[in-house]
């Protein structure tokens, strides 16, 4: 089975900027508004930036939780919320450890980061101007993790 | 009409009455926003004769046409009422979310007048607006009062404009704070507000911001967001703006111990480079922005430790090197009791720099300092000094809370004389007698003693003009720079953005995909001199004349002396010609007055004007 990619952020690299939420929503929604982005930032006040999307976990909480089914896995690992059978309770919100569902109060409906499966890279990867959001597997960032600790240990000793 | 939000919010904080009125597309083709709006409501809204901190004050909050898009930097908001500082159009521009956040809940602007019987906040979510009680924030430091207001509302997302209680005291030097470290700096409006006794204002937009050609402006973005990580803004990322000090201090134009030199012994020690290296924990951005500038400094150790503070060179360098202080632990700490207790950076640090000098001179004693050895150098005196003026506590604190000129009014032996203000407002940091640009640039500046307004400063350090004198032709840099800074100003996009559009049809180029208007660059240059016109209306509309328009007197009769500079003076008699040619490149009489001629022909109220 191929690795499931996400979308990881730096966050040493992360400056809270909220450019992905901006263009997400443009490429999502076709109009300019942050609060339908299915990626959202996070400031801890006043030195922590991140951003977070669905982590594509290998037991979805938001699934479990969901008492109508409306939620389902797809193949890639992302998850799929059907507009017919969800009715906006939010259960899975309050599941999801990682906040990346939010609720579309006009549609009453979750929505949750596709990773725009249509392309090659999702768009706020593309447009995040710190290069601070990544779309790749766990197992690189383990790789870069291990050649950044490695890196280090060579310079030390010149 | 796209990229406005079509209405804004008229606040009476007397009957407590909040009502929506129609933005016209006819204010919006004239004055654009922002800038070009404050001085517009000021213009026709405020009476002659008012007092900056009766009810009949108008405050304003605008945003500009682009808030709330993609366009790099374009969160950004205004705000402006009559300055209890200098009498004149007081306004100032602040970076964070405030601008983007109401145009999402469906706001152009906020215009309030009268005074609330109690304290109060104002409150927007989407359509609805509410004045709330406030009585349980007052006294609070700004940053408790975001804090509160999103626990009391639960809602993190919530951005706030708030005043500390140097607000609150009515402090003429008071700023408005919003996103912890994004302040209305100059001119008051923070006193402002705290006569009116509205603490703050609270906003959550959820809405979506239209513009004319989003694919368009989208591709347009992609492309400002490349050049925004160039070496246009290499400065502004690296370093942040602390990079100047020693650029300032190799031209002599850093401006230390009150201004009397341009030089700094202990330049190193405070430079944008040593604080990369020691004192910055995160660099972080606004809402919008590619550059990120904000330097968040932690103090690491000694009795500041944990002290959290963003760091510009405006705020390090009249805090730090014009009070001849080289500690950058001791500037940080200033800076937090300056944003949290609700002061102007700069006002704070050029106020507590005269009062080194005072002290030093002997004009003031230990009995005005409340037993303070206030001498220059001193960071742990000047750190107490300003938690003193921002408090208005003991003797030394209610010498210093209304800044320089007032201090020296109180005090009399011409302490006048190195008091470093213009219209009553602290000179930025710029050195004034090697700078001779820029100084006549701040000087006629509609706000007073203004870096902002026309980027003057910018002949004298590239080197095309000779920075230690003037002459007659001088006024037309500052002419072009305040024409074209007044749209930056309207759009509201950030200055530091300014390098990366290649031309000016760049900037019609952004107005057409925002807002639809079609606009050749002379017409847009065009607006650009109504609103600058009508802001210096505004000003005429209260006195305001060639008297007004001048550096503090240190400039005309001290020489300068230190490492690069040798017996640097202006000449009053070059001024006074450098000034006539700025009148005249700008079609006003030899006191400053706009003609009606140049009125009619920009479609502003001629009725203050003079015949040509």
């Amino acid at each position: 089975m191929e690795a499931k990619k996400i979308i990881v952020c730096d966050t040493d690299k992360c400056t809270g900027c909220e450019i992905c939420e901006y263009i997400c929503s443009i490429y999502k929604e076709k109009t300019v508004n942050w609060s339908k982005s299915r990626i959202r930032h996070v400031r801890i006040e006043p030195t922590f930036d991140i951003a977070i999307a669905c982590r594509k976990c290998e037991e979805p909480l938001c699934i479990k939780a969901c008492p109508r089914e409306a939620i389902v896995e797809l193949a890639d690992g992302s998850v799929e919320i059907s507009k017919d059978k969800c009715n906006g309770c939010g259960w899975c919100i309050e599941a999801c450890n990682f906040g990346a569902l939010k609720l579309d109060w006009e549609r009453k409906c979750v929505f949750a980061c596709d990773f725009c499966a249509d392309l090659d890279c999702p768009k706020c990867v593309e447009f995040c101007p710190y290069e601070a959001l990544e779309f790749t597997t766990l197992d690189q960032v383990g790789h870069e993790a291990g050649k950044k600790a490695f890196m280090r240990i060579i310079e030390e000793l010149g | 009409m796209k990229g406005y939000a079509g209405k804004y919010l008229r606040v009476n904080l007397t009957s407590g009455e909040t009502r929506a009125e129609r933005l016209s597309e006819e204010l919006a083709r004239k004055f654009l926003g922002g800038y070009g709006f404050v001085a517009k409501t000021l213009y026709d809204e405020v009476p002659a004769g008012t007092d900056p901190l009766s009810p009949e004050n108008v405050l304003c909050l605008w945003s500009g046409p682009v808030a709330g898009t993609p366009v790099p930097v374009s969160s950004k908001y205004i705000m402006g009422a009559r300055s209890p500082a200098t009498g004149f159009i007081g306004f100032g521009i602040a970076s964070g979310g405030i601008g983007s956040e109401l145009k999402a809940a469906g706001w152009d602007g906020i215009v309030v007048t009268g005074k609330a019987p109690t304290p109060k906040y104002l409150y927007i979510q989407n359509d609805k607006a509410e004045l709330r009680d406030a009585s349980g924030l007052w006294g609070r430091t700004t940053w408790e009062t975001e804090e509160l207001i999103r626990e009391e509302l639960t809602d993190d997302e919530v951005r706030v404009s708030s005043i500390g209680p140097a607000g609150e005291l009515l402090s003429v030097l008071a700023n408005v704070t919003n996103d912890r470290n994004r302040q209305v700096g100059r001119s008051g409006i923070g006193c402002v507000m705290g006569s009116k006794n509205l603490k703050a204002i609270a906003i959550r937009g959820t809405g979506d911001v239209e513009v004319a050609n989003l694919d368009e402006l989208v591709e347009f973005c992609r492309d400002l967001y490349k050049r925004c990580r160039g070496p246009a803004t290499e400065k502004y990322r690296v370093f942040g703006t602390p990079a100047n000090v020693l650029v300032h201090n190799r031209l002599g134009v850093l401006p230390s111990y009150n201004f009397q030199k341009g030089t700094f012994e202990n330049a190193e020690a405070v430079s944008g480079e040593r604080m990369l290296e020691t004192m910055v924990k995160k660099v972080t951005a606004c809402p919008s922005c590619p550059i990120a500038c904000d330097h968040i400094n932690v103090v690491k150790e000694g009795p500041w430790a944990g002290t959290v503070a963003s760091m510009d060179y405006e705020s390090l360098e009249l805090l730090g090197p014009n009070c001849g202080v080289a500690d950058l632990n001791a500037i940080t700490k200033a800076v937090e009791l300056c944003d949290t207790l609700g002061i102007d950076t700069i006002s704070a640090g050029a106020t507590v720099s005269w009062a080194m000098e005072a002290y030093e001179k002997g004009l003031i004693t230990k009995e005005d300092t409340d037993g303070i050895d206030l001498r220059f150098g001193d960071g742990e005196a000047m750190v107490e000094a300003v938690r003193r003026m921002c408090l208005r506590e003991g003797n030394l604190g209610q010498l210093l809370a209304d800044g320089a000129a007032r201090a020296a009014d109180k005090v009399g032996k011409d302490s006048d004389k190195f008091a470093m203000v213009n219209k009553k407002l602290e000179w930025g940091a710029y050195a004034l007698r090697p700078l001779q640009t820029a100084t006549l640039g701040f000087a006629t500046s509609v706000r007073g003693a203004c870096y902002l307004r026309s980027g003057s400063y910018q002949p004298d350090i590239k080197g095309t003009v000779d920075r230690f004198h003037l002459d007659r032709s001088r006024g037309k840099y500052v002419y072009d720079g305040e024409n074209l800074y007044a749209i930056i100003d309207s759009l509201i996009i950030c200055k530091f953005t300014r390098g990366i559009y290649k031309t000016n049809e760049e900037f019609t180029k952004l107005i057409k995909l925002v807002t639809g208007f079609d606009m050749s660059v002379d017409e847009m240059i065009k607006m650009g001199e109504r609103i600058h016109n009508q802001a210096k209306l505004f000003n005429v509309k209260f006195g305001a004349g060639r008297k007004d328009d001048y550096p503090p007197p240190r400039a005309f009769e001290e020489k300068m002396y230190d490492d690069v500079n040798d017996g640097a003076i202006i000449d009053r008699a070059e001024y006074d010609e450098a000034l006539s040619g700025y009148y005249e490149e700008r079609g006003w009489d030899e006191d400053g007055i706009p003609t009606k001629k140049l009125l009619k022909e920009l479609e502003l109220d001629d009725s203050l004007g003079v015949k040509a």
